[in-house]
């Protein structure tokens, strides 16, 4: 047996034998990142809506800004929480840095656009459809908002998807503010990389075996929810 | 009652704004819709009957001009009109769901919705698909589910834009069915079509319309019988010889 397969076969049997330290690490990766995706929905959803049915002044501004902050590299939002977070910064007194508090609020920043933008133009769209028999049944703001949330369901949770996938696999940000600390902090993407380093090549292999089903799953969840969509639009999508 | 509704000196320009210019699509129009009567508004495509119907409805502003309804508040005179559209319009949920969601927004309660849902399904013969996805429905049984959906607002004056352009002829004489009873129950009825058959088996009076002006207008049965303008001649004539 080479080497490769032997820390092939070693990972595979970490990830069965319910290996704690993996176990921790994950549940952690999990947890951070469901929280900056509720956050980030929580936020980004209104504002999506808002963009998508309404006009107003800097409208094409906000636009313009959150397409390219969908690609922000998480080097440059981990410094960002960084600075606000770090001692001499506005928020220091609060204490986050390096707390999974601060891993959450830099993956929030990192998510918040991709959500808003996508959704944006789901519900702009779907909107465009509806507008005039909308208009017509006497719809206001909010339910007009709430109706195109409701419709465009579906569609929207593969943007919640799209913005899991991005948080669960980041690394530059939750190193920079988390600092990978042991038991508290370490992420499977920080912790992949230390592992490396230091030639611990089976948990590494692990984590990052795990990571890839985690990747996985969520753009099979993605494509299944597609597929259920257009099942119930009668093809239609 | 909302009615008559009257409009003075309407245009409408749409704004083209790759080239910066405007569009006319309606010139001075100067019209009334009164009530009890069934108007077709004909004419050939592009000449404005489905934005003369969008204006009345209050999904267009005019650029010029004034509509004027029966002196009562912009609240009533919405709850008192509604609107077919070309291509139904439905939410994606089942047939029941969509009727609730309009009776809902209506501010009915829940136990007078189920009755009042389960009243207008009977009513449209809706009752067996009642479960169905509505965007699962054949176009006909959209257009029809879409008509209930108007009705339950309980108009009084109905615009009906092009409402069996899509639709095989039994699904045609089913929607036309419904716009007579609906007229029959009280409704005044709008409507733009392009099938001279139907507007003759339908209207009480026509609008005929081309380049956004109104070039002819009165009793069906006259203009039928003998257009006055040569457009509407030819309109008739290049129609019927098809």
């Amino acid at each position: 047996m080479n080497d490769e397969s032997g820390i092939f076969l070693s990972a595979v049997g970490m990830i069965f034998s319910l290996d704690a330290a993996l176990w921790e690490i994950v549940g952690l990766s999990l947890y951070i990142s469901l929280m900056a995706l509720f956050l980030a929905s929580l936020l980004g959803l209104p504002l999506g809506s808002l963009l998508a049915v309404t006009r107003f002044r800097g409208h094409f501004f906000l636009s313009i800004l959150l397409n390219a902050f969908m690609g922000l590299p998480p080097v440059v939002a981990g410094l960002f929480v960084y600075m606000l977070l770090s001692r001499s910064g506005p928020l220091g007194l609060l204490g986050l840095l390096y707390t999974p508090s601060a891993m959450i609020i830099a993956q929030t920043i990192l998510i918040f656009p991709i959500i808003a933008a996508l959704s944006r133009q789901h519900i702009e769209n779907m909107n465009r459809e509806f507008d005039h028999q909308f208009s017509s049944w006497g719809l206001g703001l909010t339910s007009r908002i709430k109706t195109l949330l409701w419709e465009c369901r579906l569609s929207l949770l593969t943007v919640l998807l799209a913005g899991f996938g991005r948080a669960i696999a980041e690394v530059g940000a939750v190193m920079i503010v988390g600092g990978n600390i042991e038991h508290m902090t370490r992420t499977m993407t920080t912790a992949i990389q230390m592992e490396i380093s230091k030639g611990n090549l089976e948990l590494a292999m692990a984590l990052g075996l795990t990571l890839l089903f985690l990747a996985l799953s969520v753009n099979f969840m993605a494509y299944s929810l597609k597929a259920y969509a257009n099942r119930q639009m009668g093809g239609a999508l | 009652m909302i009615l008559p509704l009257k409009l003075e000196n309407v245009c409408y320009q749409h704004q083209n704004s790759r080239h910066d210019d405007r569009m006319e699509a309606l010139k001075n129009i100067n019209i009334s819709f009164e009530a009890g009567i069934k108007t077709v508004i004909l004419g050939p495509n592009g000449a404005g009957k489905s934005i003369l119907l969008k204006l009345c409805h209050g999904l267009l502003e005019p650029t010029e001009g004034h509509l004027y309804w029966n002196n009562l508040s912009p609240e009533e005179i919405r709850k008192n009109q509604a609107m077919v559209f070309t291509k139904p319009c439905l939410l994606n949920r089942s047939v029941w769901e969509n009727l609730d969601y309009v009776l809902k927004l209506q501010k009915i309660s829940r136990e007078e919705r189920d009755k009042k849902t389960t009243d207008i399904l009977n009513r449209f013969g809706l009752s067996a698909l009642k479960e169905r996805a509505a965007l699962q429905l054949s176009t006909g049984e959209q257009q029809r589910l879409s008509f209930a959906l108007a009705l339950s607002f309980g108009p009084t004056i109905l615009f009906l834009d092009e409402p069996t352009a899509n639709l095989d002829p039994r699904a045609t004489a089913t929607i036309e069915h419904l716009v007579l009873q609906a007229h029959d129950q009280g409704t005044t009825i709008v409507m733009t079509t392009h099938d001279l058959l139907q507007a003759r088996r339908i209207a009480d009076r026509i609008i005929f319309i081309d380049e956004g002006r109104i070039i002819e207008e009165g009793n069906a049965t006259s203009f039928f019988a003998a257009p006055k303008s040569p457009e509407a001649r030819d309109f008739l004539c290049g129609r019927l010889s098809e």
